[in-house]
């Protein structure tokens, strides 16, 4: 037989009394023969060897084991139901010298929480969770758990769990190990002496891998819970010994810790001077050498509509950076989701000399539509006076209107002969530059410099010119329309 | 810092960086995606967290935990996101935990659509989760106050120790327009209260029970005495000439700026209209619409929903001014001509009366 110690003090991860609670404050709130008190006193023994009490940070679940602030001297974060796992990922990516551990319940983890604790496993979170399952829900007073052995009778399940109705015990250790990321993965028991002795072990090397900066480290312990259970301490106990451990089994189902490398530490983080540059603000994508004042009134309403594909949210795009360069005030709203999948496209832009009240173009001044459709959408809300560009050979009979002014130019089959069908966009642009000489040539330019791949920037330039070319051969000698 | 050209969604994440944001906790949604897309390359950067949590329940608890930490965290979601994450910012305000959320709104109830609308008001605003608490919420209207108002949002989400909602719509989010970004980047010191794992931290706990009744209602008179105090000093609005107005429209993010125009349309035809734009809702500005109230003969209130902001308009003037309501939903956004056209239509006494000039003109003709 193993020799063993009578401990005849309490852990130094304990508090001497307990504050926190209103009364009583020299015993705990657990009931006689619960197993909580054993866990927890585990764990305490285990955060005082390995010497971690000042970076232990225990999360509280719901439950009955929400009080663990009462009795744990660490920092403490009491977290909603089945959440623990969620709340000590963050505070371990936070803090990662702390030393995080997930005290949770079998309602706690196996049933509401059971998402948060799959996926902190799954992501590998450095930290332990200690999974303490006696079957029941106690501090509701007895309902049916996850874990609750078939033909139990329970506050909800009162002809006994049928797994018909009720399905079958969750077993939260054999799912986990399902999963590539954790490191340790154990279930012990309180049925006997030797059993906690050995969940003992178990508690610590979980906290242990932490502490040498391993993955996931979880540990479930099969628990009595007498009270609810309604046995004697003594009879719950060996219920835990026979009857659980048959159920669930009691075995190492992983121990990695040996081959387990730690992680690396995080870099060091960036001076706060460089922030500006990290968040792409300055070098290259800020506007630079743009106007302090805008050169001319301007007050351009531009809608641009297509199919999804045609550019209909660069060129916009394009527009919009050009015209902030020039040293208009500008917005750029656009169609999205599904839409810039498949289906029609749109987005409104403004550039205006003085502030934009609303980005929304309902009454647009010029419309770019690369499609038909398009033109039907949005030429009858176009203003008198205003321009339309439309993407064919000739405008359809049925859209013409007398009081704007419209050209229609095949910019596709342009683009086609420019070099590539994805530069239409462009070299409709080109098009409304010539027409209405609302920006500069090089503003434009530099713009497409910022905005496309550098692989399309000179196909874009013959874009453009091709789309001012056209225009000039296409339109009256007074060609010039301004807005 | 020179402008740019920003979009709405990723003004949040890098004024976020500025002002100290160094863990983002969230899940992807249609029209907010470009948040956490944004989050999950210049957090690293920053040397901050970026997690794509399982779901948003997980990723309002790992804000809890963030918080809880002592680090400026924040997350971004949808109506549909911001249902799920109602736990917990009944937990983060319970537990006076400060982190900042962003909703970009789509259409709703349900999965809805993913175009924008003001539908979330309710929820957010007057608190979807349980017990008593409000979350304070700001509502941008142009990317520079999603970049302003959140920088602001994590300042306002420390002083009052309680989660900071930025309220914005699809078209806020998804839009470009120029940006000038905070000169200074800050990180301020973590603040006493919180668990860190260390010495100085260990006796620290943070929680939302209060097991004793009476010790309960303290806690929620200290709550409610922040929110009071929130009232008093954090109110926000944009008043647009409202000094002549005989009609105050309300309306807050994007329907301000249709508003805007419409106001222009409205006194070229010789309406005098005038705009109050809440820019906080929770405080909402009650005691300015008062007193527009001593001078208007209406309001009218816009929104992206059925009628949701018109009752805190209709709580601040307890019926001494008529209130009028319009709106469009489902992803639909009235035009400026609209809003002009429902003014008419609601408000024929305020139409300019046929003018004597024009009878001489006939005189004359």
């Amino acid at each position: 037989m193993a020799s063993y110690t009578v401990i005849h003090e309490k852990a130094e991860a304990f508090y001497d009394t307990f504050e926190r609670k209103a009364e009583l404050q020299g015993q705990t709130h657990y009931c006689p023969g619960c197993g909580h008190g054993i866990v927890s006193k585990l764990l305490a023994q285990a955060i005082d060897e390995l010497g971690v009490q000042d970076r232990t940070v225990l999360i509280n679940p719901v439950g009955c084991s929400v009080f663990g602030y009462y009795y744990f001297d660490v920092g403490n974060v009491q977290v909603a139901h089945g959440r623990a796992p969620a709340a000590a990922t963050a505070v371990k990516r936070s803090r990662p010298e702390s030393i995080v551990i997930a005290y949770q319940g079998d309602g706690d983890l196996a049933a509401i929480g059971t998402a948060e604790i799959i996926h902190a496993a799954n992501r590998g979170e450095p930290i332990t969770v200690i999974f303490v399952n006696n079957g029941i829900y106690g501090m509701t007073g007895g309902q049916m758990a996850p874990t609750t052995p078939l033909g139990k009778k329970t506050a909800t399940s009162p002809l006994g769990r049928d797994a018909l109705n009720e399905g079958y015990p969750l077993h939260v250790c054999e799912m986990l190990n399902s999963l590539e990321a954790p490191v340790y993965i154990e279930r012990v028991s309180l049925g006997n002496s030797k059993q906690i002795m050995h969940a003992a072990k178990a508690i610590k090397r979980a906290v242990e891998n932490q502490v040498k900066g391993l993955g996931f480290s979880f540990v479930e312990v099969l628990s009595p819970c007498p009270t609810i259970w309604k046995m004697q301490p003594v009879e719950a106990k060996r219920f835990v010994q026979d009857e659980m451990a048959a159920i669930f089994g009691v075995s190492n189902l992983r121990d990695r810790s040996k081959e387990a490398q730690p992680r690396p530490a995080a870099a060091a983080a960036p001076a706060l001077e460089d922030l500006p540059r990290l968040l792409d603000l300055v070098n290259g994508s800020g506007v630079e050498g743009a106007a302090a004042h805008p050169p001319q009134e301007l007050d351009m309403r531009i809608k641009v509509a297509g199919f999804g594909g045609q550019g209909v949210l660069m060129l916009g795009e394009v527009l919009a950076e050009a015209g902030l360069e020039a040293g208009y005030e500008v917005s750029w709203l656009p169609s999205y989701g599904p839409e810039m999948r498949s289906g029609t496209s749109n987005c409104h832009v403004r550039l205006a000399h003085h502030a934009i009240d609303s980005p929304l173009v309902s009454r647009p001044n010029v419309l770019l539509a690369l499609n038909e459709p398009s033109l039907r959408k949005f030429l009858p809300v176009v203003e008198e006076g205003g321009i339309v560009l439309y993407n064919g050979s000739e405008i359809p009979e049925d859209c013409v209107r007398s009081d704007v002014r419209m050209v229609a130019l095949p910019f596709t089959q342009l683009a086609d002969e420019v070099g590539a069908t994805k530069v239409g966009n462009i070299v409709m642009l080109g098009a409304l530059l010539e027409a209405t000489g609302m920006l500069e040539q090089d503003r434009v330019v530099a713009a497409l410099k910022r905005l496309v791949h550098p692989r399309f920037f000179e196909l874009d330039l013959a874009a453009l010119a091709r789309g001012r070319q056209e225009f000039r051969g296409s339109a009256a000698d007074d060609y010039l329309w301004g807005v | 810092m020179q402008k740019q050209l920003t979009k709405g969604n990723e003004a949040i994440v890098k004024a976020a960086v500025l002002a100290g944001c160094r863990a983002y906790y969230g899940y992807p949604i249609t029209p907010a995606s470009e948040i956490a897309e944004a989050a999950s390359l210049y957090l690293p950067r920053a040397g901050g967290v970026f997690v794509q949590a399982e779901s948003e329940v997980a990723a309002i608890n790992m804000l809890y935990g963030g918080a809880a930490a002592g680090v400026r965290c924040m997350s971004g979601s949808s109506g549909p996101g911001i249902s799920l994450m109602q736990e917990g910012f009944s937990y983060l305000a319970g537990a006076e935990l400060p982190c900042v959320i962003a909703d970009i709104m789509r259409a709703g109830p349900g999965l809805g659509n993913i175009a924008p609308e003001q539908g979330d008001y309710n929820q957010v605003v007057k608190g979807g989760g349980h017990g008593n608490y409000r979350t304070l919420v700001v509502a941008p209207d142009s990317v520079q106050e999603m970049a302003d108002l959140t920088t602001w949002a994590f300042d306002l989400a420390d002083r009052y120790r309680n989660p900071v909602v930025v309220l914005a719509d699809g078209f806020i989010g998804q839009m470009m327009e120029p940006v000038e970004f905070a000169a200074r980047a800050t990180v301020p010191a973590p603040p006493a209260w919180a668990v860190r794992g260390n010495a100085e931290t260990r006796k620290n706990l943070v929680s939302s029970i209060y097991l004793e009744p009476d010790c309960q209602e303290r806690h929620i008179r200290k709550l409610e005495e922040k929110y009071k105090q929130a009232e008093r000093a954090e109110v926000r609005f944009e008043s647009w000439r409202t000094d002549d107005a005989e009609i105050i429209l309300v309306g807050y993010g994007i329907v301000g700026r249709i508003l805007k125009a419409a106001v222009e349309l409205a006194r070229a035809r010789g309406i005098a209209v005038g705009l109050l734009r809440p820019i906080t809702l929770f405080p909402f500005p009650s005691q300015p619409i008062r007193d527009l109230a001593k001078h208007a003969k209406a309001f009218a209130v816009v929104e992206l929903s059925t009628g949701q902001m018109v009752d805190d308009v209709r709580l601040a003037l307890a019926g001494r001014t008529p209130v009028e309501f319009f709106s469009r939903v489902g992803g639909n956004a009235p035009s400026a001509e609209d809003v002009l056209a429902f003014l008419e239509h609601t408000f024929p006494d305020c139409l300019p009366r046929p003018v004597a000039g024009r009878q001489e003109e006939l005189i004359h003709g």
